[in-house]
């Protein structure tokens, strides 16, 4: 953009003014915010299918019999704490003085998605015990959509993360590199806000109008 | 879930309906497997014929891997067409079958079932959606002075995610069966109960996977649309085609979500056991209508808007003149992309809401038409007091605006609850929805096909040919679907393979004859390219400006080059090459060019649309293993490609520089045509311009 300097490019987000590759990155940056736009209803219309589902348990247990709140407890603070320890890493990303740092955090992140789903998936095997399978009732079907596409979102993040780890084992913080981690911490700031969601209107308002 | 082989999952020999047309050799079985035989021969002939031409290493290299945005949109386009032969194939049977109804018809309930949701299926999915996004990659990124879209592979990979799920469809002719449950799929219907066989499977993943393609497409057009225009291409000096581009990438953003996740859904509810949308245990089809039609009316919209961006470039070319009242023409498009998302309930106004939610969803409908009539306001005096030539693409906008109106004030009357409670589920409504889909967007797409087809191949189609496809085509059209208003009016139910009142056998046959003339108008289509290839040497225009054209695609060459513009033009204007050339500064003379540096090919693309084609298959078979050996292999062909942290290659300044002086250098040469010669071989692209502004 040799007019880039003078002419204002377009409306809207200019993150960066410059060339090559900060276009560039510029762009992916954006195009991702729209791919989570896109990505945001999916939630929201399981959301809304959710809570048309509310009470319809079909005489089989519903959230009162199935939700463990000590558990979910742990998980927010698993989860809320990551998006701080993956906001460390973009920090360690951005300035060369902590740039060691941002293995650790990475890695910090991981183990903390990795506790998260932990916790989910034991959640999901005791409610399934107690006889809360998606199978027994439209309500638990809508339950298990909307918390397994989170979780499935979140173990898809990790993969990325351990994707991303060995490409910055091997091609150090390039650009592309550095682009990708970027986006990643995007998501996954995206995900802590869906989480937020969940635990309101799944778990605490199914519970209370359950 | 019954016990199957652990291999074959739940195929057998008995799936093949070749195999029961030998054990029960009837009419039906022969019209079912005839479109299975042109299927299979077609994948035989196409491997043959290109050994044949040694055509496998210029299609491999040129096409199939492939990052340009230009050959992808040929490639959609290519594909549609594909799929329109069969989609209208099918048209033609149903309409022989309702004609002959009462004499025992062609076909058999089940399978006529079936042609009506294939049919719906692929024209709205792989005829309408492939058509739009290809003309969009073709031509947006040229009018906004691109060199290629945002993000190139994941083009590469929408393309063949679209062509995956229509391979699925073509699979179902020989293998199994395809979904007897219409277009839209409703459960319980669809559901295992009542459909336990492979159909509704086929129907779901083709739409899961087509859909992925799309909204990818979305998120691509609208982010080039924001971050890549020329310099000096503010939003408000964007051609209109690139207005109702953004605007459709947006209701692809936002609307094909809800698609994906009802497939979903209803594969849980078929897969899982779970409860969405079942009869027992809290189920509830409400909640796929809405999701359904979430997705499907914007749909509409997202189809209807290029072709309205089409014909705006179109009308204002053909009648020499700028489109008249630009701002309002923009305004009136953003209009309709956010009132899409507001009247979805239409679709099932019969379906238990109370008369006042009908009536503010019946208002919010009505509403859609003062935007649309602003368009066709701002058309017409586009063209009144211009020099109108009745070129081919102008014959399909003026039979636009006729039908088109109709089909709109069609679609008011539906828009009365009370009216609508009348004629639902008849065949006025497949009336109206052909009304505005054909001489809307099949009308559009086909004037955009005759109108940059030389923009992409450096030749003009045959004009006599165009000019008797598109009466064929208007002819066609009114002759079959105005009688199936009056039937409808009668209350002849959609989607009936027979009836039994007489009265309505005279409209059928007409409509049946009319059904014939649309596949004459298919054939005039097919024989206008084959004859204009034949005739190519007289219709050349390399230069790149036959129609004295108004917007940045014309200022370039014809094909384009692969970097499509030597030097990025620096955007003055509205319509900047209109007034390139009547302030005498067309075609510039650059001091100096630079590298451009372009995307390399990839053939991942390609893998992924083999692999998810294999994937559906494992899923609608329930071949477990083939699911999750093809899922993984997909995700690992992605993450390989992530690794291939260099995705550019050079083209070097020196070649910019010689070609671009070629091609400077023939335009010297040249002598400029005015419109009088516009259709003679004089016309190599270079115009004298006539516009006055």
């Amino acid at each position: 953009m040799d007019n880039g300097t003078k002419l204002k490019r377009h409306p809207g987000l200019n993150l960066i003014h410059g060339h090559g590759y900060e276009a560039k990155n510029e762009t992916a940056l954006f195009g991702f915010w729209v791919f989570m736009m896109s990505d945001l209803i999916l939630f929201g219309l399981l959301f809304a299918v959710y809570i048309t589902m509310i009470g319809v348990t079909a005489g089989g247990p519903g959230p009162k019999e199935l939700f463990d709140f000590t558990s979910l407890g742990i998980q927010t603070a698993l989860l809320l704490t990551s998006s701080m320890t993956i906001g460390m890493a973009t920090f360690a990303l951005k300035h060369p003085r902590c740039h060691w740092q941002l293995v650790p955090w990475l890695l910090v992140t991981l183990a903390l998605g990795g506790g998260f789903l932990y916790f989910e998936v034991t959640d999901f095997m005791n409610m399934a015990a107690a006889g809360g399978v998606p199978s027994r009732s439209g309500y638990l079907s809508a339950f298990y959509a909307l918390v397994g596409l989170h979780g499935f979102h979140v173990a898809a993040g990790s993969v990325w993360m351990i994707v991303l780890l060995i490409q910055l084992a091997v091609f150090g913080s390039v650009n592309i590199v550095k682009s990708r981690l970027l986006r990643l911490a995007l998501l996954w700031h995206f995900l802590d806000v869906i989480w937020i969601g969940i635990f309101n209107i799944v778990f605490f308002y199914g519970w209370l109008y359950g | 879930m019954t016990e199957t082989d652990p291999i074959w999952g739940r195929f057998t020999l008995d799936s093949l309906p070749f195999v029961q047309m030998i054990e029960d050799p009837s009419l039906n079985e022969m019209i079912v497997n005839g479109g299975g035989a042109v299927f299979v021969a077609g994948t035989v002939l196409v491997p043959l014929l290109l050994t044949y031409f040694k055509l496998w290493k210029p299609l491999w290299n040129d096409w199939l891997i492939s990052t340009d945005h230009k050959k992808i949109g040929i490639m959609y386009i290519v594909f549609s067409f594909v799929m329109m032969s069969r989609g209208v194939a099918e048209a033609i049977i149903m309409r022989a079958q309702q004609a002959l109804a009462l004499h025992g018809g062609l076909i058999e309930q089940e399978h006529y079932s079936q042609i009506f949701s294939t049919h719906g299926t692929i024209m709205i999915f792989f005829v309408a959606m492939p058509l739009i996004a290809g003309f969009i990659n073709y031509v947006m990124p040229l009018q906004i002075g691109a060199r290629d879209v945002a993000f190139p592979v994941m083009n590469q990979i929408s393309f063949y995610l679209t062509v995956a799920g229509g391979m699925m469809l073509m699979i179902s002719l020989v293998i199994g069966e395809f979904s007897d449950g219409g277009w839209t799929g409703y459960p319980p219907f669809t559901g295992a109960t009542f459909n336990p066989g492979v159909g509704p499977d086929y129907w779901i993943w083709s739409l899961f996977v087509s859909g992925i393609g799309s909204t990818l497409s979305g998120i691509n057009f609208a982010v080039t649309i924001y971050k890549m225009r020329a310099p000096g291409m503010t939003m408000m000096k964007m051609p209109l085609f690139v207005w109702t581009t953004i605007c459709t990438a947006i209701l692809m953003i936002f609307a094909l979500p809800p698609l994906s996740l009802a497939t979903l859904m209803l594969a849980a509810d078929r897969y899982l056991d779970f409860h969405f949308f079942t009869n027992d245990l809290g189920g509830n089809m409400m909640n796929y209508a809405n999701l359904f039609w979430l997705f499907g009316h914007p749909e509409v919209y997202i189809l209807i808007l290029p072709a309205y961006g089409i014909f705006s470039e179109v009308f204002a070319t053909f009648s020499a003149k700028r489109l008249f009242s630009y701002t309002s023409l923009v305004y009136a498009t953003m209009c309709i992309a956010v009132l899409s998302f507001t009247v979805w309930l239409h679709h099932f106004f019969t379906m238990g809401q109370s008369a006042l939610v009908n009536a503010v969803f019946g208002v919010a409908t009505m509403l859609i038409a003062i935007p649309t009539g602003v368009k066709v306001y701002d058309w017409m005096a586009t063209m009144y007091r211009g020099k109108i030539r009745f070129a081919v693409p102008m014959i399909y906008g003026i039979g636009f605006m006729f039908l088109f109106v109709i089909g709109g004030l069609t679609g008011i009357i539906l828009a009365n609850p009370t009216i609508d409670f009348q004629v639902h589920n008849t065949l006025f409504l497949i009336a109206h929805i052909h009304n505005v889909l054909i001489p809307g967007v099949l009308f559009g797409m086909l004037a955009g096909y005759h109108y940059w087809f030389p923009k992409a191949f450096g030749f003009r189609l045959n004009e006599t040919w165009g000019k008797i496809s598109a009466w064929l085509w208007i002819v066609g059209f009114m002759v079959t679907f105005s009688p199936l208003y009056y039937l409808g009016l009668l209350g002849m139910p959609r989607r009936s393979a027979t009836y039994t009142d007489a009265a309505f056998e005279p409209w059928m046959i007409v409509s049946g004859i009319g059904s014939l003339i649309i596949g004459a108008a298919l054939f005039a289509v097919f024989a206008q390219l084959f004859i204009s290839i034949l005739q190519r040497k007289k219709n050349l225009s390399p230069i790149g400006d036959p129609w004295d054209g108004r917007t940045l695609e014309w200022a370039i060459p014809s094909p384009p080059p692969v970097y499509n513009f030597a030097i990025l033009p620096l955007v003055q204007t509205r319509d900047e090459f209109a007034e390139a050339k009547m302030a005498d500064r067309a075609y510039p003379e650059p001091s100096e060019y630079e590298d451009i540096h372009m995307p390399k090919d990839t053939s991942l693309g390609l893998w992924l649309c083999l692999l998810s084609i294999a994937w559906m298959f494992g899923l609608v078979w329930w071949m477990w293993w083939m699911v999750i050996a093809c899922m993984t292999g997909m995700l690992l062909a992605f993450i390989a490609w992530t690794f291939r942290i260099e995705n550019e290659y050079v083209i070097p300044a020196s070649q910019v520089r010689e070609e671009h002086e070629t091609w400077l250098a023939m335009i010297r040469e040249t002598q400029p045509v005015d419109r009088d010669e516009e259709l003679t071989t004089l016309n190599l692209g270079y115009a004298q311009t006539e516009l006055e502004g």
